[in-house]
């Protein structure tokens, strides 16, 4: 697509997990869906920097959006992840009181998660907690015990989604920055992007951060997106064993507090801070939230040291001042879906935010009719995960999985090559699907030989191999270019 | 899935690798095996392409790959068996290694003695906690190396080197050769982390800043880097509060140490010295694990290959003589404990030998000292030692009478 109009039924503005859900959701459909993602990739934006925890529900108060899509998507990750073949795993939470006294708010938030429709609810209070958790602090007073809670790959998923939507006929643009919708009328929208323009009858608006500046193109001007920061640390692979379970603090006004979550790779991770911040790029990670994580993870769990720390990011949740997600049609325009203030338990409600939004267009007058050839299986092969015996027959089947690109993760050339094939173009894209460099070495000794893949799989130059896309570029240029040029 | 079996079998095909390989045979080993992931020996030497290798051992002042091609001609001479581009991916401690490549896909090795020279790896900023954004033209000095030396590419233009060890200094002068600026190298420390002759041949003759107890603070940028601050630091390390200066680059470089690379070690239960981050040895370079032996630097970091290689021909000789059933069993064992103003020493174990060569890396600089082993009972004055220059001393304990100890302590004293 380059200066070129594009028509298309449904018009999904914003590639993040909210976004490629709708999109898989629509392409059960006989519709035309299109999709646009300003960043290099899908999953680049306020979701590669998301916990990945699965929220049970407890949390959020009764008759609040956020309550009722959490635990309608919590039930539906097992089926979605079985089909598109994402790591996921009912790990199970824990919150824990450190004082006696606050046993009533576990009781409070028991009551409001039963209220909710959360199964499985326990306050535990004896010595089992030390068996569930034995590196947990011995000031644990009581836990509540949340089974449905479950940890994911919030890229891992959002690519997998983005895959299928594809295999299933949408079309995804990347690096397309909606500028301004120019021609707003009932039947047909007009979109202006950095490539082209597209006409759409209807319009999705799942921008995150920037969904409030995609109304206000639209003329609705009174929706505000506050970016939240929240700062992350990984712990090597080697402190795993640390925790079983998800581990929440009781709650804190602004947020769900730092958490220790054993993630679905097998690293810990400790954090997110919560800090509201102005500016939309801010993606600095901070001494003081550093300081601040730690003391907290600590508190729970002693052993926890900064030695053990890999990797740290920080990310900005696309906060909304009513403090409940807003999923609605414009009161401007009609065919004009507003999805706004997708914090969490976003990723966890995203599945059933896509199929609320699938009735919406619905009741908006989309005709939706089922495809007979839906494809609703996507798989991916972890050549790390399989046995000896399979990874044997794997290399003999194909030379280039007996070639580990990645060691600390035990990437393949195969793998790399495939996750190229299948959409990644950056080295983010590709540690995201393959998880190369992403282990205790940081790409340490990968990145050349990965990046030498990319660069020959898209036919490009190595010095225009980006880190996540524009002017991200790891090479300056060829040795010796700058004395050449002095003379 | 193919299996096979070897006397020796040797995980790295560095300097630490090739020169126990070539010791392992010449002492009688069988089948000698070398199993390296790259797709030529030599391991990191062969990026290494400025000169100051060799001064030891061969009384010439080499280049990284001479250095290592002198010993890869007496590998193919001596008809060593090598497995290149091979992926060592678990071993155990009955010495049986699993691997692949893509030749020969997954296969066993049933070694009767391993010697582990998997060398070590780069600390990352991610271990330090740099406060700031992830964006390109963040790099450890080691793979700047490789894009300048192997791969004919620059990394940047405007270059600010976090660290001043070795690979950082060589990336200085190599970095200002192919028309990079280097604006400062910065050191927390109040000294330079590497070699004395290196900050003057790599540094100085270039005009190139050495800022030292400062600390990158912050780094800044939106895609790539544009900006680093550097702070002033105290005794403790902690950054001081209105000393920040910002540095315009668009590339920060890290040289900030090393680490042992042992995770296949672990998988094989071999204790570690969690001051050298590598596997205790004996004086043979037994690790803890009966007929797994290591060397180089994935027992500690070395500062001279030259010291590798003396290392790599022990474990070599060692691991041959157990394929054969040579190797004597210890008759006592004396525990090398750290004493006073010492880092890290190995060996930390010691049983019967005349002369053991202990290397030993200091704590703290300092002038007009004695090392001293034990009571009192060996000495050897120095001086001078600190951190930059690893001590390596030949304790001649067969002179002394060492029956009824179990553990002596090594330490650094002042001359009074």
């Amino acid at each position: 697509m380059q200066n070129t109009i594009e028509k298309t039924d449904v018009l999904i503005i914003g590639g993040g997990v909210v976004g490629t859900a709708i999109a898989r959701s629509l392409s059960k459909y006989k519709l035309n869906v299109a999709l646009v993602e300003k960043e290099a990739e899908v999953g680049f934006g306020t979701t590669k920097a998301n916990s990945g925890v699965i929220h049970a529900g407890f949390h959020d108060q009764p008759g609040t959006f956020k309550a009722k899509l959490c635990i309608a998507g919590n039930a539906m990750f097992d089926q979605v992840c079985e089909e598109l073949d994402v790591p996921f795993k009912r790990c199970g939470g824990l919150l824990i009181a450190l004082e006696d006294r606050k046993l009533q708010v576990l009781e409070e938030l028991k009551a409001q998660g039963e209220a909710n429709g959360v199964r499985g609810l326990k306050i535990i209070k004896d010595n089992s907690l030390f068996q569930m958790e034995p590196n947990l602090t011995r000031q644990a007073k009581a836990a509540l015990y949340a089974p449905t809670v479950g940890v994911i790959s919030p890229y891992e998923l959002t690519i997998a989604l983005a895959e299928n939507a594809q295999q299933n006929g949408v079309r995804i643009f990347l690096d397309t920055k909606v500028k301004n919708i120019t021609s707003v009328d009932e039947e047909l929208k007009c979109v202006e992007t950095m490539r082209g323009f597209i006409l759409a009858d209807y319009v999705i608006n799942a921008a995150g951060l920037f969904a409030d500046e995609t109304a206000r193109m639209a003329g609705e001007a009174n929706l505000m997106v506050v970016p939240r920061k929240g700062e992350e640390y990984i712990l090597d692979k080697k402190r795993a064993g640390l925790v079983k379970h998800v581990i929440f603090p009781l709650p804190q006004e602004e947020s769900k507090g730092i958490l220790i979550i054993p993630t679905v790779d097998g690293n810990l991770m400790i954090g997110p801070t919560a800090e509201v911040i102005e500016d939309k790029f801010d993606l600095s990670t901070t001494a003081q939230g550093l300081r601040i994580i730690l003391e907290e993870a600590k508190r729970l769990i002693p052993q926890i040291t900064a030695k053990d720390i890999i990797a740290s990011f920080a990310g900005l949740r696309a906060t909304n001042e009513n403090g409940d997600f807003i999923i609605e049609p414009s009161r401007k325009v009609k065919g004009f879906i507003n999805i706004v203030g997708i914090d969490s338990p976003g990723l966890t409600a995203a599945p059933a935010i896509a199929e609320m939004v699938v009735d919406t267009l619905g009741q908006e007058g989309i005709k939706l009719a089922l495809k007979e050839d839906y494809q609703p299986s996507r798989r991916w092969i972890r050549f790390r995960e399989l046995s000896a015996e399979q990874k044997d027959e794997l290399v003999k089947k194909d030379k280039r999985y007996g070639n580990i690109v990645c060691r600390c993760e035990t990437v393949t050339e195969k793998e790399i090559i495939e996750a190229i094939r299948r959409g990644a173009r950056t080295l983010d894209g590709l540690k995201f699907r393959t998880r190369a460099g992403m282990g205790r070495c940081q790409g340490g000794f990968c990145t050349p030989k990965v990046m030498k893949i990319l660069a020959k799989e898209l036919n490009i130059p190595l010095e225009e191999v980006t880190k996540r896309g524009d002017k991200s570029n790891i090479l300056w240029g060829k040795s010796k270019q700058l004395l050449k040029k002095e003379k | 899935m193919k299996e096979e079996k070897v006397d020796v079998a040797i995980i790295g095909g560095g300097p630490a690798g090739l020169a126990a390989a070539l010791s392992a045979k010449r002492v009688g080993a069988g089948k000698v095996l070398i199993l390296d992931r790259n797709k030529e020996l030599g391991g990191i030497l062969f990026q290494c392409i400025h000169n100051g290798f060799g001064l030891h051992r061969f009384k010439e002042d080499l280049t990284g790959p001479e250095y290592a091609q002198r010993f890869i001609d007496e590998v193919k001479e001596m008809k060593i068996e090598v497995k290149l581009e091979t992926m060592v991916m678990e071993i155990n401690s009955s010495r049986e290694i699993l691997a692949t490549n893509h030749k020969e896909g997954i296969f066993r090795v049933k070694a009767t003695s391993l010697v582990l020279a998997m060398g070590c790896r780069e600390r990352t900023r991610e271990m330090l906690s740099i406060p700031g954004v992830r964006l390109a033209g963040i790099l450890t000095a080691g793979v700047a190396q490789q894009w300048v030396n192997l791969e004919g590419y620059l990394p940047g233009k405007e270059v600010v080197i976090l660290g001043s060890g070795d690979i950082g200094l060589i990336m200085a002068r190599r970095l200002t050769l192919e028309g990079a600026e280097v604006k400062a190298v910065v050191e927390m420390m109040p000294y330079p982390g590497g070699l004395i002759r290196n900050v003057v041949q790599c540094l100085q003759d270039f005009d190139i800043p050495l800022l030292l107890e400062r600390t990158v603070t912050f780094i800044y940028g939106r895609n790539r880097v544009e900006a680093v601050t550097v702070a002033k630091v105290d005794a403790k390390g902690e950054s001081i509060p209105g000393t920040e200066k910002v540095i315009p680059c668009d590339t920060l470089l890290l040289s900030v140490g090393l680490i042992p690379e042992n995770e296949l070690s672990s998988l094989a239960r071999i204790e570690i010295d969690s001051s050298t981050g590598g596997p205790v040895i004996d004086e043979r370079m037994q690790t803890s694990v009966d007929g797994i032996f290591a060397c180089g630097n994935v027992v500690q970091v070395h500062d001279l290959v030259d010291y590798v290689s003396q290392q790599g021909e022990i474990a070599g000789k060692s691991a041959a003589l157990y394929a054969l059933g040579k190797l004597k069993p210890a008759k006592r064992i004396i525990k090398l404990k750290r004493g006073r103003n010492i880092r890290f020493l190995t060996p930390q174990r010691i049983s019967d030998q005349e002369k053991v060569t202990l290397f030993i890396r200091v704590a703290n600089p300092e002038q007009k000292v004695k090392l001293r082993v034990g009571e009192g009972i060996i000495e050897q004055t120095k001086p001078l030692v600190r951190p930059n220059q690893m001590v390596v001393w030949t304790v001649p304990f067969g002179d002394f009478k060492l029956s009824d100890l179990r553990e002596m302590e090594v330490s650094v004293i002042r001359e009074k």
